[in-house]
């Protein structure tokens, strides 16, 4: 005989303002094997909790209810209330009325009809629900780190330094990532490059981290604690092991005319190339799109020059397996392309440049070895216009509408360090709002306008006309003055929104995680697990999940490593018991379960089974691997002869719902 | 021969028959057959486009409806028809209830709900004829000759609705300039307003945005203006202060073919 009891919460008036709270319980203590009914203020409160739990031990309830906000806020906490008072956990069901009904309607009456409707249902299913135990499975005590930026380094160096082994995936060459093309960072102007570079060589000098450079992950298995990951080392034609990087090779190379990524296309680099000077691993790789010998057979220089013998034109693409515990996620971010932007007419001018270029041309290891010049005739710049917001804040197709956060600040650096260096040069900054939020930044920002004299001027720039004589007209308007501008300009640079890398995407089907529509990665909870992803084990580290400045990022980076080593301390992790499991006497082999597991967790086996005649039949089944399975639920729907069940949510638990609903 | 319905539009009538003249008889040149509908109207120029009325949508879906009799694309020339007759086509066939409200004023034997393929002449030019094969035919190249394009604001934009090419970096008039031999003129001005309809009210400001236009693409080396729009054409010659040549662009594509003549007798 079933002794269910009822709880109805009111959330304070979250659920109580919308929902009759007392008819719910009423009405919910007339349903068959309901044996209390009762409504509370705040059913998750300490108080809220211990009247659950003396009345599981008061009235011996075989299983409970509780009417309140979604599972996945406190179902955890009324499993642990009833487990504490001995009842099996799961045993416990929540009806999401907040979420599902009073947050979304008006009217009283239809939003308790419709709370008693859901409690119903919940009441029928838990009649059916068993006790179920919970498995452990071990965890994997290395973790792997995707992507090699500043978010990535210090996410590793973190795990590293608790004592857990960790590799880091890194696409490009080098290690480094955007912080290594940057000049100077705000508000302190230290340069970059001179932060970054001791934390590249601390990750490659650090005995537990591995770093696989020019490398992508190809696919990602398993689950929280036990990940097997593919990783794809692309070749780059040189023996890591053997390169020096004394890159004489790079000297000698004939072929000089291949644009320089590092340098925003600015300049141009031999076809075997290092990145920069500081890379790591200063190894050199050749770029299979512009290497003669690669391409034709002949040339061969490079690998005549190389004392070492590193160089292997024969090298092919390798794959290494690996288990991992925890993986981040440190893809990072990317300038928009602003080929839709050609109204300030940055396909037609080279004087027109994004601020990352601009970072480029201002640095010493850039182009022009650090002096500020156009890049059509290599003169002085005697006025500069910057333009903010190009993309960002947009409410169209073309651009994106958030804010790209960074902007207002390298701007505001761009223009002082402009003013400082080149106290003869004209800088005026349009903007729609300048945002400074962050230590010390509004200071900076004040710095620019009143110690260094930038116009800053309230208002978008509408039209760039580059001329033959070299100049630039920059017609703007003025918002404050309204009135309309034309500034006869000699750069102009453009504050492009920055979007998450093209490679975040197909990453994040390979780990089953979430992202929003702009393809920055979701996390679990925006405010209170702003480091985790919604699935166990992925962990968001920097701006691949949202725009963010250097001292956020890495702030997310430790936070984020924080989260994995907790993870990897454990010896084991306590799975989900719900878990899917066979009907052997149903299922006929026909693998429609095993094609739709994400996770690899369903296996045939060939079993002996006594027939009604007293023979025996060998027959193929399935069989699910319960410490791998997450309970999604594809194979019970996929499977034709009804073999395949969940536990915690079994197809006759789910349609008991169904009729309780539609009664 | 392939065989379009074409819309001329009443300018061609009166102030821009070069566009027309030349337009059909490098289309005949080309083996592409025009037919004009016999009952066209006005297309209600700019009036056309606010969203709250319906009958001066009627024209633009007239036409479409004739060319869907005809089973045939339909064509058409100057920009602003083009833009009005394409924006016509993009509404009607999205938006079920202004179909339902056009329909209803028309009274057709079977209502109109989009379908229609709208091109405009350059478009035909660049995807049912080819540049590359209109560059063949050429017998008369523009070599040497700095040619600037000017798009002004109808013939791309919306870019949703008119889907011709990039409004904000296109390629369409200079390619075309390319296949008939001439040098393309890239100037920052060439998709901006002439300032349109506003000399009637303010000569000076049609003035100032027509002068922008000819001295951008003065400054940056250009010989002459080539433009798809009548109106265009009006301030740019009138208003823009500028001794610079403007021509339609079927003038050149007419003469690059050798057509110019025969086609004035």
């Amino acid at each position: 005989m079933q002794r269910i009891g009822v709880f109805v919460c009111h959330c304070g008036t979250n659920i109580a303002a919308t929902v009759d709270v007392k008819a719910v319980a009423e009405a919910l203590g007339h349903e068959a094997g309901v044996v209390i009914a009762q409504d509370y203020q705040y059913m998750c409160s300490e108080s809220g909790q211990e009247l659950v739990k003396s009345a599981i031990r008061e009235q011996k309830l075989t299983g409970v209810v509780i009417c309140s906000c979604s599972p996945r806020m406190h179902e955890n906490t009324f499993r642990k209330a009833a487990a504490s008072a001995g009842l099996n956990p799961y045993l416990v069901e929540v009806a999401n009325i907040r979420e599902q009904c009073s947050w979304i309607h008006k009217d009283i009456a239809t939003a308790t009809e419709k709370a008693i409707i859901l409690g119903k249902a919940a009441v029928a299913k838990v009649a059916l629900n068993t006790p179920l135990t919970s498995m452990e499975s071990p965890v994997v005590k290395r973790a792997l780190v995707i992507g090699g930026g500043i978010a990535g380094i210090q996410t590793a160096l973190d795990i590293a330094e608790a004592g857990f082994d960790v590799d880091i995936v890194e696409k490009n060459p080098t290690i480094g990532g955007k912080m290594a093309q940057i000049d100077k960072t705000f508000p302190t102007l230290d340069c970059a490059a001179c932060i970054l570079t001791p934390k590249m060589v601390e990750a490659s000098q650090n005995e537990r981290i591995t770093i696989h450079s020019f490398s992508e992950v190809e696919d990602v298995k398993g689950f929280v604690g036990n990940f097997t990951v593919k990783i794809k080392k692309k070749a780059r034609f040189v023996d890591e092991t053997k390169c020096t990087g004394c890159g004489l090779c790079t000297e000698k190379c004939p072929m000089k005319k291949v644009p320089n990524e590092f340098n925003m296309g600015l300049d141009n680099r031999s076809a075997i190339y290092i990145p920069f000077a500081q890379a790591v691993p200063k190894v050199a790789t050749i770029d299979p799109n512009y290497c003669m010998m690669l391409k034709t057979g002949k040339c061969g220089v490079c690998s005549k020059v190389c004392s070492a013998g590193a160089i292997d034109y024969k090298q092919q693409d390798t794959i290494i397996e690996q288990q991992y515990g925890a993986i981040v996620v440190a893809t990072g971010f990317n300038p928009i392309k602003l080929d839709k932007y050609d109204e300030f007419a940055y396909n037609q001018c080279p004087d027109v440049v994004t601020s990352l270029e601009l970072e480029r041309l201002m640095n010493a290891a850039g182009p022009n070895g650090g002096t500020l010049l156009r890049p059509s005739d290599k003169t002085h710049p005697h006025t500069i216009v910057f333009v903010q917001c190009v993309g960002s804040r947009c409410d169209d197709e073309k651009g994106k509408p958030y804010c790209s956060k960074i902007c207002c600040m390298y701007t505001a650096k761009h223009a002082m360090l402009i003013r400082e260096k080149y106290p003869d040069t004209e800088v005026y900054v349009f903007y729609i709002d300048v945002r400074t939020p962050g230590k010390n930044f509004d200071e900076f920002y004040r710095r620019a306008v009143e110690q260094y004299n930038v116009h800053y001027i309230k208002g978008m720039v509408g039209k760039v006309t580059p001329k033959s004589d070299g100049k630039i007209d920059v017609q703007a308007s003025d918002l404050l003055a309204n009135e309309q501008l034309h500034i006869n300009a000699d750069m102009v640079v453009l504050a492009a929104a920055i979007e998450p890398d093209k490679t975040a995407r197909p990453l994040a089907t390979m780990l089953t995680t979430q992202m929003d529509t702009n393809d920055f990665f979701t996390e679990a909870h925006p405010k209170l697990r702003p480091v985790e992803s919604a699935t166990a084990g992925i962990f968001l580290s920097g701006a691949c999940q949202g725009p963010k400045d250097i001292p956020e990022t890495v702030a997310q980076g430790s936070a984020a490593a924080a989260k994995a080593i907790g993870l990897l301390c454990k010896n084991s992790i306590t799975c989900n018991p719900c878990t899917a499991h066979s009907d052997e006497l149903m299922c006929n082999g026909c693998s429609s379960c095993e094609k739709v597991c994400p996770y690899g967790a369903i296996t045939y086996i060939d079993k002996e089974f006594r027939m009604p005649d007293r023979t025996t039949k060998i027959r193929r089944v399935a069989s699910v691997n319960p410490a791998v399975c997450q309970g999604c639920g594809a194979c019970t729907v996929a499977c034709p002869s009804g073999a395949m069940d969940l536990s915690g949510f079994s197809n006759s638990q789910i349609m008991a719902e169904v009729d309780a609903i539609c009664k | 021969m392939e065989t379009f319905t074409y819309y001329p539009g009443c300018t061609l009538r009166t102030k821009a028959k070069d566009l027309d003249t030349y337009a059909r008889a490098s289309a005949q040149a080309l083996g592409i057959a025009l037919e004009e509908p016999a009952d066209w109207q006005c297309c209600g120029g700019a009036y056309t486009t606010a969203k709250d009325e319906i009958a001066t949508k009627l024209s633009a879906v007239r036409v479409l409806n004739s060319a869907k009799e005809a089973g045939q694309p339909l064509i058409t020339v100057c920009s602003a028809c083009h833009n009005v007759i394409k924006q016509s086509e993009y509404d009607i066939s999205r938006d079920e209830e202004m179909a339902s409200k056009v329909n209803n004023y028309l009274g057709l034997a079977e209502p109109y709900t989009g379908g229609t393929k709208v091109y405009h002449y350059l478009e035909m030019l660049r995807d049912v004829v080819g540049f590359d094969k209109l560059k063949e035919k050429v017998v008369n190249p523009f070599t040497g000759k700095k040619i600037a394009a000017y798009y002004g604001c109808l013939l791309l934009r919306p870019a949703k609705a008119l889907a011709m090419d990039d409004p904000e970096n296109p390629t369409i008039i200079e390619d075309f300039i390319r296949a008939i031999g001439g040098t393309p003129v890239i100037y920052a001005q060439r998709n901006e307003c002439c300032g349109g309809y506003i000399t009637m009210e303010d000569k000076a400001q049609a003035q100032k945005r027509s002068g922008a236009v000819m001295d951008s693409a003065k400054d940056m080396g250009a010989e002459m203006v080539i433009t798809a729009c009548p109106l265009c054409l009006y301030n740019l010659k009138k208003n823009s202060g500028s001794d610079m040549p403007v021509y339609y662009f079927t003038e050149l594509l007419a003469e690059a073919l050798g057509l110019k003549e025969e086609s004035n007798e």
